[in-house]
C-alpha cells in the first residue's frame, strides 16, 4: 500500500434519514492511506452517519463512498466490514465471552488455527496496554478505560488497513481519556492504519490527526491542519476553535 | 394419608407407569415445543409483521380450554385420535406460546449497540443469532420452557380423558369412583412433578441468566457454532424420534382395544368386555378406558382407536346418531343397530340392564313430602335448585325435554356438576335433585330416592357393546365371545358391582372378574 494513496474517498455524497432530514449534502472527502483523520462537528451533525457510509451500514443517496477505489455499493458487505475495524462510544463488547474471546472472535469465524489466535490475541493486549492475565476476566468485571482498549484491540484483530472510531474516548473520565490518548497516538505511529477518527473534542482532535475536518449543516467547512484552522475565519470554525483555548483536557461534553 | 400411601403401595407397578408415562409425554412435548416455538420466536423478532399474527394465533390456541381442544383434534387424521398423540399434539401447541414469546423478547432485548457491533464487525445475520443474540437471549428462552414445561405437567393430566395415559388416570378414576385418596393418588405426583420441574429449570435458568456466559465458557466462538448445530440437530432428531414412536404406538399385532366412559358403571363394562374378549376369545386386549365421554368414545371407535366400547341404546339414538326420542324398547335398538351398520360398526345383544336416567332426590326429603314420582316432585321443585353433568344438560333426551315433558322449574338455572360428584351433592345438600344413573350404587349407599319416571319420559338405555364391523370380521371370536354376555347382567348386577367399586372401594378389573367366574358356575 503506497503512503499516499486514497483509501476513502466521498464523491458528492448525500444522505438523508428516513424523514427526510438532510444529514449530509455533496459532500466532498479525500482520505490517503494511512492517514489519520479526526472529523470534528457539533452532535447530530452527520459525523457517525458519514463513518456508517464507509463499512456500508448506511448507502448514500446520492453520490459515492469508495473504498480502495472500490463504491461500497459493489463491495461485498461481509468482506468490507472484516476490512476495516469498528470502534464505538459504548464499545459493546459481548457480556457472554471473555476479553480473549471477544479480540479472537472474527479470526474464530475466519478459522484461524486456534495457537494463532492465541498468539495474536497476546500480541493486541499487549499492543492496547494490558497485560495477558486479563485475557479470561468477563467484560463487566474492567473499567472503563480497559473496555475501550479491548474495543481498539478487538477492531484490530484482523489487522484491517482501515480503522474507523466514533468517539472512541467520548464515555471515559477525562485522565483515562488523555492517557488513552497518548497511547493511541503511539499506537498509530506504528501502525499506519487508515484511521477516521469522530469526535466532538478539538483538543483530542488536534492531538491525534494529521489532518482534520470540520462538519456543519451536512457540509465540511474545513479540511485542513490545526494552523490553517487558526486562520480561518469561518464563523463555526472560530467556535470551535474557541473551545481550545482554556487548556481543559476537553472534558466538555457537547 | 394412611390410606394414600397404601394405595400407593398397592399400586407401585401401575404408579411408576404412569409417573414414567407423564413424564414422557411433557418431556416429549416440550422438546417438541422447544423444536417449534424457539425458531416461530426468532422469526417473530425479526419480522415483526409475520410475529404478530403469529403470537395471536398462538395466544388463541391457549385460550382454548384443554378438553375442548382435545376434542377438537380428536377427528383430525393423523394427528387426532386417542391415545398420546392426540395429547402430545395439543401438549405441544400450549407448549409453544410461552417459549415463542420469551425467544422472540429476549432476542428483541439484546443491546442495540452489541447488534451495531456485531453487524460492524462483519458478523452475517446467521452468525449474529447464533454467536450473540441466541446465547444473550438464552435465559429468557428458558423461562419460556419453564413455564412451558409446568403448564404441560398439569395438562398432561387432562390428556387421560383422551387415553393417553398418565397420572391424570387416577384423578379421573378416582372422580369416577367419587375417591378422594384415588384422586390424590394422581394429583400429589403430578403437583410434585411440577414443582420439581420447576426448581430443576429455575435452577438452570439461574445458572444461566446469573453468570450466563459460564455456561458457554467452555465453548470457544467456532466450537460453539458446532454445538448450537449439534444442538438443534439432536432435538430435531429426538423430535422426529418421538413422533415415530408416538404414532406407530399401534403396531402390527394390534391388540383389540377397548375403550369406556369415564364413569364406574363404564368401568366395570369395560373390563367385563376386556376379561371376556381375553378369555373367550384369546385375544390379547389393550385397555383404553375412562375416555372423556359419550362424544370421544364415538369418535375413537370411528377412527379405530378403539374396536369396542359398550353404548346404551337411547344414548346412541339420541346423542350419537340425533334422532328423535323414540320410546320403545325393540324400535330403538333397531334404528340405532341400522345406524351402526350403515357407519361400518355393530351393535352386539344387549347385556340385560337398562341403565336410564334416574331422578334423584334425598331419601329424607322424599319420605318427608311422600315422593313417589316425577311428577310429586314438581310443586316443590320451585323452591329447588338442581345440579345435572354437562351431558344431561345438552343432550335431546336431557333436561330440556324432561322440563317440558312435567313443566318442571327450578329456583335459579341447573347447576353444571360432573355425574360422579352430583349424588354427593345431592346428598349433602347442595343441589335438591340431580339426574344420576339407574345403576349407580351410590342410590343405596347415600339414602337417595329414585323418583319414578311416569309419564315415561326418558327412552330406555339398553347396554350393549359396539364393535367395528372390520374388527368383528377380522376376529369372529369376539362375536362369539360378547354374545355369550348378552342378557347376562340385570340392573341388580350392574348396581352391585357400582356399589362394590364406588362405596367398597374394590377394584373394578377384580369386581368384573368374580362377576365373570359367578358367570361361568
Amino acid at each position: 500500500m503506497t503512503p499516499m494513496s486514497d483509501a476513502i474517498v466521498f464523491e458528492q455524497v448525500s444522505f438523508a434519514y428516513a424523514d427526510g432530514r438532510v444529514v449530509l449534502d455533496k459532500l466532498d472527502l479525500t482520505i490517503a492511506s494511512g492517514e489519520l483523520f479526526a472529523l470534528v462537528g457539533r452532535s447530530g451533525a452527520g459525523k457517525s452517519t458519514l463513518l456508517r457510509l464507509v463499512n456500508r451500514l448506511a448507502l448514500p443517496a446520492g453520490g459515492r463512498v469508495l473504498v480502495d477505489g472500490r463504491d461500497t455499493r459493489e463491495w461485498e458487505p461481509i468482506a468490507l466490514r472484516r476490512r476495516i475495524g469498528f470502534v464505538q462510544q459504548d464499545v459493546g463488547l459481548f457480556p457472554h465471552m471473555t476479553v480473549a474471546e471477544n479480540i479472537g472472535l472474527l479470526a474464530h469465524i475466519e478459522r484461524w488455527p486456534a495457537e494463532r489466535i492465541d498468539q495474536r490475541v497476546d500480541e493486541l493486549l499487549t499492543l492496547v496496554g494490558l497485560s495477558n492475565d486479563q485475557r479470561d476476566r468477563w467484560p463487566d468485571e474492567l473499567s472503563g478505560g480497559q473496555q475501550q482498549r479491548v474495543g481498539v484491540a478487538r477492531a484490530l484483530m484482523l489487522d484491517p488497513p482501515v480503522l474507523l472510531m466514533d468517539e472512541p474516548f467520548g464515555a471515559l473520565d477525562p485522565l483515562t481519556r488523555l492517557a488513552l490518548r497518548r497511547e493511541f497516538r503511539r499506537l498509530q505511529s506504528s501502525l499506519r492504519k487508515t484511521v477516521i477518527i469522530v469526535t466532538h473534542d478539538m483538543r483530542e482532535a488536534f492531538d491525534l490527526s494529521d489532518r482534520m475536518g470540520a462538519i456543519d449543516e451536512g457540509r465540511l467547512v474545513a479540511v485542513d491542519t490545526r494552523e490553517d484552522l487558526e486562520r480561518s475565519t469561518h464563523e463555526f470554525v472560530r467556535a470551535l476553535m474557541a473551545t481550545v483555548e482554556p487548556v481543559t483536557a476537553g472534558a466538555r461534553e457537547s | 394419608m394412611t390410606t394414600l400411601f397404601e394405595f400407593w403401595g398397592a399400586h407401585q407397578a401401575e404408579l411408576f407407569a404412569m409417573l414414567t408415562r407423564h413424564v414422557w409425554l411433557v418431556a416429549a412435548a416440550t422438546t417438541l415445543a422447544v423444536a417449534i416455538g424457539v425458531p416461530l420466536g426468532i422469526i417473530a423478532a425479526k419480522r415483526p409483521r409475520v410475529g404478530k399474527p403469529l403470537v395471536v394465533i398462538t395466544n388463541l390456541v391457549q385460550t382454548i380450554p384443554s378438553l375442548a381442544l382435545f376434542g377438537f383434534l380428536l377427528p383430525l387424521p393423523f394427528i387426532g385420535g386417542v391415545g398420546a398423540r392426540t395429547a402430545l399434539v395439543a401438549l405441544v401447541l400450549y407448549g409453544i406460546l410461552p417459549i415463542l414469546q420469551t425467544t422472540a423478547a429476549g432476542i428483541a432485548g439484546v443491546d442495540r449497540s452489541l447488534i451495531q457491533a456485531a453487524t460492524a464487525m462483519g458478523l452475517t445475520a446467521r452468525q449474529r443469532l447464533l454467536l450473540i443474540e441466541m446465547p444473550l437471549a438464552l435465559p429468557s428462552v428458558l423461562a419460556g420452557i419453564r413455564v412451558s414445561t409446568v403448564v404441560g405437567v398439569g395438562t398432561a393430566t387432562i390428556a387421560a380423558a383422551i387415553g393417553a395415559g398418565g397420572l391424570g388416570e387416577y384423578i379421573f378414576r378416582g372422580l369416577a369412583m367419587v375417591d378422594a385418596t384415588v384422586i390424590l393418588a394422581g394429583a400429589v405426583p403430578a403437583a410434585a412433578l411440577a414443582l420439581l420441574a420447576d426448581a430443576l429449570l429455575a435452577w438452570i435458568g439461574r445458572r444461566a441468566a446469573d453468570r450466563h456466559r459460564r455456561f458457554f465458557r467452555r465453548f470457544s466462538p467456532g466450537r460453539r457454532r458446532v454445538v448450537v448445530a449439534a444442538t438443534i440437530a439432536v432435538t430435531l432428531i429426538l423430535a422426529a424420534i418421538l413422533v415415530a414412536v408416538a404414532s406407530t404406538q399401534r403396531g402390527a399385532s394390534a391388540p383389540i382395544i377397548v375403550g369406556s366412559k369415564n364413569f364406574t358403571e363404564q368401568l366395570l363394562l369395560g373390563e367385563l368386555v376386556a376379561q371376556t374378549i381375553e378369555r373367550r376369545a384369546q385375544l390379547p386386549v389393550e385397555r383404553k378406558l375412562n375416555l372423556g365421554g359419550t362424544l370421544i368414545c364415538e369418535r375413537a371407535l370411528m377412527s379405530g382407536d378403539i374396536d369396542v366400547y359398550v353404548e346404551y341404546s337411547g344414548t346412541a339414538l339420541t346423542a350419537v346418531f340425533k334422532q328423535p326420542v323414540v320410546r320403545n324398547r325393540a324400535s330403538v335398538l333397531d334404528i340405532v343397530r341400522q345406524h351402526y351398520a350403515a357407519t361400518g360398526r355393530t351393535l352386539l345383544d344387549p347385556l340385560g340392564f337398562n341403565n336410564t336416567f334416574a331422578i334423584l332426590v334425598r331419601g329424607s326429603v322424599a319420605r318427608e313430602l311422600a315422593l313417589r314420582t316425577i311428577s310429586d316432585a314438581v310443586p316443590h321443585a320451585r323452591t329447588w335448585r338442581a345440579g345435572f353433568g354437562y351431558e344431561f344438560l345438552e343432550r335431546e333426551d336431557g333436561y330440556k325435554g324432561l322440563a317440558r315433558a312435567y313443566g318442571l322449574t327450578f329456583r335459579e338455572p341447573p347447576r353444571v356438576m360432573d355425574l360422579n360428584l352430583s349424588y354427593r351433592a345431592l346428598a349433602s345438600g347442595q343441589v335438591d335433585l340431580i339426574a344420576g344413573d339407574a345403576t349407580a350404587g351410590a342410590i343405596s349407599a347415600l339414602d337417595l330416592q329414585m323418583l319414578e319416571d311416569n309419564r315415561a319420559y326418558f327412552p330406555p338405555y339398553d347396554a350393549a357393546p359396539v364393535v367395528r364391523t372390520s374388527t368383528l370380521l377380522a376376529h369372529p371370536e369376539i362375536g362369539d365371545a360378547l354374545r355369550a354376555l348378552g342378557g347376562r347382567i340385570n340392573e341388580m348386577s350392574m348396581r352391585k358391582m357400582n356399589e362394590a367399586v364406588d362405596i367398597h372401594r374394590r377394584d373394578p378389573s377384580q369386581v368384573a372378574r368374580e362377576f365373570l367366574q359367578q358367570l361361568q358356575q
